[in-house]
């Protein structure tokens, strides 16, 4: 089982550490090959430049969600198998979240205003990632805020799968709010509507976040394999002076 | 209401760090085994896995012999630590009464516990007015009111007054000779024969595994 | 006399715990009330504007008064060593955990929900809207006490109590608030309520389910 040999946190550190550079390396080639689609695609004949916005709006509330998505299953093997790695991988991913979460909604404001003449419109979605990023204030505060570090791990794991569990039926709900927003456009059962033109940049893009995540990812988790090696032997060192 | 009870390659953790390493003893009805060790070293953790409140990170705490093979480890035992369990504005008797009802205890058994602890005094007033060893005195009536075959004590004396540890001794006493079993905390040694069982700190290398 | 079963002993002295001196029932309704008194105040007293803002503001209101006393529900007995008593009852952490939320919405939200009518209709909705307001803060303020059992067994034993609930809790309550509000909606606008109402019961129902799982497993690993 490869997956339990690397549950291993030390072992983990030893076999990702080489290949974190050749992750970064990927996501800046990645970024500078989709920066250079997004300039080199023709403008929209509606939006005109303004489109170009969408490139980094539209991955980033992808990385968003996706990055929950990873909070909720790591959260979920921490929370079943108890496993400290699962525990750190969910913890790491939070904050990354809330940063993609933050650009997604400040991109898609300043998307917003030649789009629709204001910075903010309640419309289904814009409500539904804001609602995404009081989770991800909500999952990191009460992290911060439990000094137990197993504890904390397991408070923040339930709250982060009821917040999944939830995440659908709080978008149906503002749906069900505010009818009056453009409907999905690039997967769609019919196949994509965007021009082809947009989709490559887009999706190039889309794999460059997806990269820089990994990559801030991975060096979150080593850190925090490390932090608790150093909190657990300075724990056992106050023990053998104060106790003994 | 003769159980006894098996600790099998005990492994606890605190944080990410290992508290108690391979720890393994069994106790047996009408035994009563006496933990001791510096502070910090585990003591409450082990109680308190003991009564089904910490999923051991390794190893097996079993039961064996119940009465009642379907119930759980914790509706077995009684535990009385550190916190008396006492809401501070409720009148004495109420909780009682309370803990009565709620663990399945018996009007006989409420009135032998009041009466054997000495508690009629106490029964009017609210539990905030009362001090440490009272508050201890009426945590051990549940012992009474609703007799199970284990009790987890975690020094169960400290706050008590000469007398008081006497009756509390005289009915732990009782509880062995039923064939009840008791792990209990204790600094001080107990008027009565126990196993003493020493906790010491894991090894360095068990620490973080 | 048969002996009280544990699951009513509990509810009853939880009960007593929240009416207890009015701490729960007073401080809640009173602060429900005020801040319906505000809104007058802050926005104008014009019969058009209130009655229009009028059904949606209450639910805020509910919603926000409904918090408030959460922060005690484990708290209180956690503090006092008391959930080492129950974790030692025949009766599973997860039923604790609903009964507890049960009392409290017995000695809050009840009283909210029956308040809730008669504040919207001083602050100018049709006196028809009456039955409706009640069923729905009935559903909404049970499903607002189990979710915010959940928020308040998460945060157990943190040191930022109250705040932190608050932050956890909210964006759980959206939906009910939604529904409930868009059910006022619909009745003051004239369109069918169904829909809402079989919503915002779906969401109740929902909070149900979750609620006591989720509590039972925040409180397990709090009470270690």
């Amino acid at each position: 089982m490869i997956i339990s040999w690397l549950a291993n946190p030390d072992r983990f550190s030893k076999v990702f550490a080489p290949v974190r550079p050749w992750v970064a390396g990927l996501s800046l080639i990645l970024f500078a090959w989709g920066l250079y689609l997004c300039f080199a695609s023709p403008e929209d004949y509606q939006q005109g430049d303004t489109v170009r916005i969408m490139y980094i709006h539209v991955p980033a509330a992808w990385m968003a969600l996706f990055t929950y998505l990873v909070m909720g299953v790591a959260s979920f093997f921490g929370l079943i198998f108890r496993h400290a790695l699962a525990d750190a991988a969910a913890k790491a991913a939070a904050p990354i979240g809330a940063v993609f979460t933050a650009l997604a909604l400040i991109t898609g404001s300043l998307w917003g205003k030649p789009m629709w003449g204001t910075w903010w419109e309640w419309d289904g979605r814009m409500t539904s990632v804001l609602v995404l990023f009081l989770f991800y204030i909500g999952y990191i505060a009460l992290h911060a805020s439990i000094e137990d570090e197993q504890r904390a791990a397991k408070s923040t794991a339930i709250l982060a799968l009821i917040g999944l569990i939830n995440l659908p039926i709080i978008k149906f709900s503002v749906d069900w709010w505010n009818t009056l927003h453009q409907g999905a456009s690039v997967f769609r059962p019919d196949g994509p509507t965007v021009a082809p033109a947009m989709l490559w940049p887009l999706l190039v893009m889309a794999l460059a976040y997806k990269a820089l995540f990994v990559w801030l990812w991975l060096i979150r988790i080593d850190t925090e394999i490390l932090s608790r090696k150093y909190n657990g032997l300075r724990a056992r060192l106050g023990f053998r002076e104060g106790g003994a | 209401m003769a159980l006894s009870l098996v600790v099998d390659a005990l492994s606890l953790k605190k944080g990410y760090r290992h508290l108690i390493h391979d720890l393994s003893f069994s106790v047996a009805p009408g035994e009563c085994v006496a933990l001791t060790g510096a502070n910090g070293v585990g003591k409450t953790t082990l109680l308190r896995t003991l009564a089904g409140f910490i999923r051991p990170d390794g190893g097996h705490v079993r039961y064996a012999g119940g009465v009642d093979p379907e119930g759980s480890v914790a509706a077995q035992a009684h535990y009385l630590g550190h916190a008396e369990a006492l809401s501070p504005g409720r009148l004495a008797g109420a909780e009682l009464d309370f803990q009565r009802a709620f663990l399945g205890g018996t009007a006989a058994g409420q009135a032998e516990a009041i009466r054997r602890l000495n508690l009629s005094p106490l029964l009017e007033l609210e539990t905030r007015m009362l001090s440490a060893g009272q508050k201890r005195r009426l945590s051990c009536a549940r012992l009474i009111m609703a007799r199970r075959p284990v009790w987890l004590l975690d020094e169960p004396m400290s706050p008590l007054d000469t007398e008081h540890r006497a009756k509390l001794a005289e009915l732990m006493q009782g509880h062995l000779s039923e064939g009840g079993l008791i792990v209990c905390a204790v600094h001080d040694a107990l008027p009565f024969e126990v196993r003493e069982l020493r906790l010491t700190a894991p090894a360095m290398e068990a620490v973080y595994g | 006399m048969t002996p009280p079963s544990p699951s009513l002993a509990l509810l009853k002295r939880d009960l007593g715990l929240s009416l207890a001196r009015g701490g729960g029932p007073v401080l809640a309704a009173g602060f429900y009330l005020t801040l319906m008194a505000m809104v007058p105040l802050s926005l104008g007293p014009e019969a058009q504007t209130l009655s229009k803002i009028a059904p949606g503001l209450t639910w805020l209101c509910l919603a926000l008064a409904s918090l408030l006393s959460l922060e005690r529900l484990f708290e209180r007995d956690y503090e006092d060593g008391v959930f080492d008593l129950l974790r030692t009852g025949p009766l599973a952490l997860e039923w604790v955990a609903f009964l507890k939320c049960l009392a409290q919405w017995l000695g809050t939200g009840l009283i909210l929900s029956l308040m809730t009518p008669v504040v919207m209709i001083l602050l100018g909705a049709p006196v028809g809207v009456a039955g409706w307001a009640l069923v729905a803060a009935l559903i909404g303020s049970f499903s607002f006490a189990l979710i915010g059992g959940a928020g308040a067994s998460l945060t157990l034993g943190s040191r930022k109590g109250g705040v932190l609930i608050a932050l956890l809790v909210l964006p759980f309550y959206v939906p009910p608030v939604i529904f409930g509000a868009g059910l006022m909606q619909a009745f003051v606008t004239g369109a069918p309520v169904f829909q809402a109402l079989s919503l915002l019961s779906a969401y109740g129902l929902f909070a149900l389910a979750l609620g006591p799982i989720a509590m039972g497993a925040a409180l397990r690993s709090a009470l270690n």
